[in-house]
């Protein structure tokens, strides 16, 4: 079943990303989203009858805590792309009638730096269950945080088409240049050049630091609804054409066919073809960027640009909200950083909202009419 | 030496199902490298599992492999998540393109990081025994195979 232009979204609120907000706590930044969407959207907290969470907090954990009594509930379970796909999994029920107004909320305050440590330490020293990894990876000593895996994914990329350091640069330049004119940016007014990314240091070779996410704290909401009764309501709606996906293969990279080509390669064509447009019909991008890798890599197996021209496109294409082909015009999670609670990846879904309702304000892109997500 | 200056302090092999793997690791304690192999599909498999990946069937058997390999991919860690490691740094986590056709992650061995690396170069196994119980399996630059 197709459900294009089925549902839209309607409404949206984000607090800044920071690094920390000690003084906030995660179900205070989720209320203060959730009710900044409902207000956005014209609605009142009783019309919300469905609840999207990231899947660090059971869905109904957070209904309770926003006095709601949602009759849809889900926890969204598939990390980075979680944002994305709750779009998905809200217009579906919308589409088959099980639910009118669905609040999808994601954030987090992240514990502060001192007790972050200290429960690093501690789970190190607390040997983590048994698995495939306890026995096959960890003894040769892996990276810290994901940098490993995405350094293994960009330096084939390198042998395979050629890629170069300057191009992955670009691709940071464009998005801290977005962000720099993004308030709610963790880099808000702290654009860089060339030479800061390709001289800030290895993290692990060759992937620079300035190529990866600044984890955060922050929150983000949207209110999703059907088509219909999005015409009654006062924000111009971000109707829903297509959807693709979820499909991963994210755990197994290592011994993966083809450790350069994502899973974009079967969700972009399914969401195109339920839209019913050409991937040239699209006006602008919002990919999930935990680092330079992964959205290029995510860009080329959307069709965006033929497998392995995502180096040559980032050299020659000005993407930022100025440029011929705009990608993550809020500064994406590079630029703007990676909420915590799942928030990362939600954060390309309020930008497209943001673009596609012409709110974008100084960021506002040219020509906003359809914009691809990926989570 | 004695045992107490040659304490292994970085982790050791934890496997899930002890039983599952032990063929392999006691086969790496006599410098022998082993791998899955599925009888009816006639194919390596990695990780080692109870069914195989690509028939779910369970008739598989060990096979010694050739020892030879390429360098898939790699990374050279300057900050490793355990901090065991941090004497070793900068070395190499790498995924290894066996001759049989399977990928796994390990350390190259015996050359200078990261001037003497290079994607797709030939690799040959080595076995780093690290203590009485147990040997991993690494790999080297080898010359042309
Ligand atoms: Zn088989």
């Amino acid at each position: 079943m197709s459900i294009r232009g089925k549902a839209a979204i309607v409404g949206f609120y984000e607090v800044p990303t920071r690094k920390e907000m000690p003084d906030r706590t995660t179900f205070g930044l989720l209320a203060e989203v959730a009710r900044g969407a409902i207000l956005d959207a014209g609605l009142k907290k009783d019309d919300i009858d469905g609840l999207i969470t990231p899947e660090q907090f059971n869905s109904l954990t957070v209904a309770e805590a926003l006095g709601l009594q949602p009759r849809f509930n889900v926890s969204m379970t598939t990390h980075g792309a979680s944002g994305a796909t709750s779009i998905a999994t809200a217009a579906e029920a919308i589409a088959a009638g099980v639910v009118d107004y669905v609040l999808c909320v994601f954030g987090e305050s992240r514990p502060r730096s001192s007790s972050r440590l200290r429960s690093v330490a501690e789970a190190r020293d607390s040997l983590p269950p048994r698995s495939r990894t306890t026995e096959w990876e960890v003894p040769y000593g892996p990276v810290i945080a994901m940098n490993g895996w995405y350094g293994l994914m960009k330096q084939r990329h390198m042998f395979e088409y050629g890629t170069t350091q300057e191009q992955f640069a670009k691709m940071v330049v464009d998005q801290r240049f977005n962000a720099s004119k993004n308030v709610n940016a963790v880099w808000y007014e702290e654009p860089v050049t060339m030479d800061d990314v390709l001289n800030s240091r290895f993290t692990n070779d060759p992937l620079h630091l300035l190529e990866s996410v600044m984890p955060c704290s922050g929150a983000h909401a949207v209110i999703v609804t059907s088509a219909e009764r999005a015409k009654a309501l006062p924000n111009p709606p971000a109707y829903i054409l297509g959807v693709g996906g979820p499909a991963t293969r994210h755990d197994i990279i290592w011994h993966d066919e083809d450790m350069t080509t994502t899973p974009v390669v079967d969700s972009a064509p399914t969401a195109l073809q339920m839209a019913e447009i050409n991937i040239n019909e699209v006006d602008l991008a919002q990919f999930y960027d935990c680092y330079t890798i992964l959205a290029m890599a995510c860009l080329e197996d959307a069709g965006i640009v033929q497998k392995g021209e995502i180096g040559p496109f980032y050299q020659d294409t000005d993407t930022t909200f100025n440029g011929t082909f705009p990608i993550n015009t809020d500064g994406g999670q590079i630029g703007a950083g990676q909420t915590g609670g799942t928030g990362g990846g939600f954060r390309h879904v309020v930008e497209a909202t943001r673009q596609v309702m012409g709110r974008g304000g100084i960021r506002q892109a040219s020509k906003t009419d359809i914009c691809m997500v990926n989570g | 030496m004695s045992e107490e200056t040659t304490q292994y302090k970085k982790p050791l092999p934890r496997p899930p199902e002890p039983e599952l793997t032990a063929p392999f690791w006691e086969a790496a304690k006599r410098h022998e490298l082993i791998l899955p192999h599925c009888t009816q599909c006639d194919k390596f498999f990695w990780y080692p599992r109870e069914a195989c990946p690509r028939c779910l069937q369970s008739d598989w058997s060990w096979v010694a492999a050739s020892g030879k390999a390429r360098l898939h991919t790699y990374t050279v860690v300057r900050q490793p998540a355990n901090p065991a490691f941090a004497e070793d740094v900068p070395y190499a986590f790498a995924v290894i393109q066996l001759a049989e056709d399977v990928r796994m992650m390990s350390n190259i061995v015996e050359c200078a990081i990261p001037e003497d690396l290079e994607v797709n170069m030939p690799l040959e196994v080595v076995f780093d025994d690290i203590d009485n119980d147990w040997t991993l399996v690494k790999f080297r630059p080898a010359s042309e195979n």
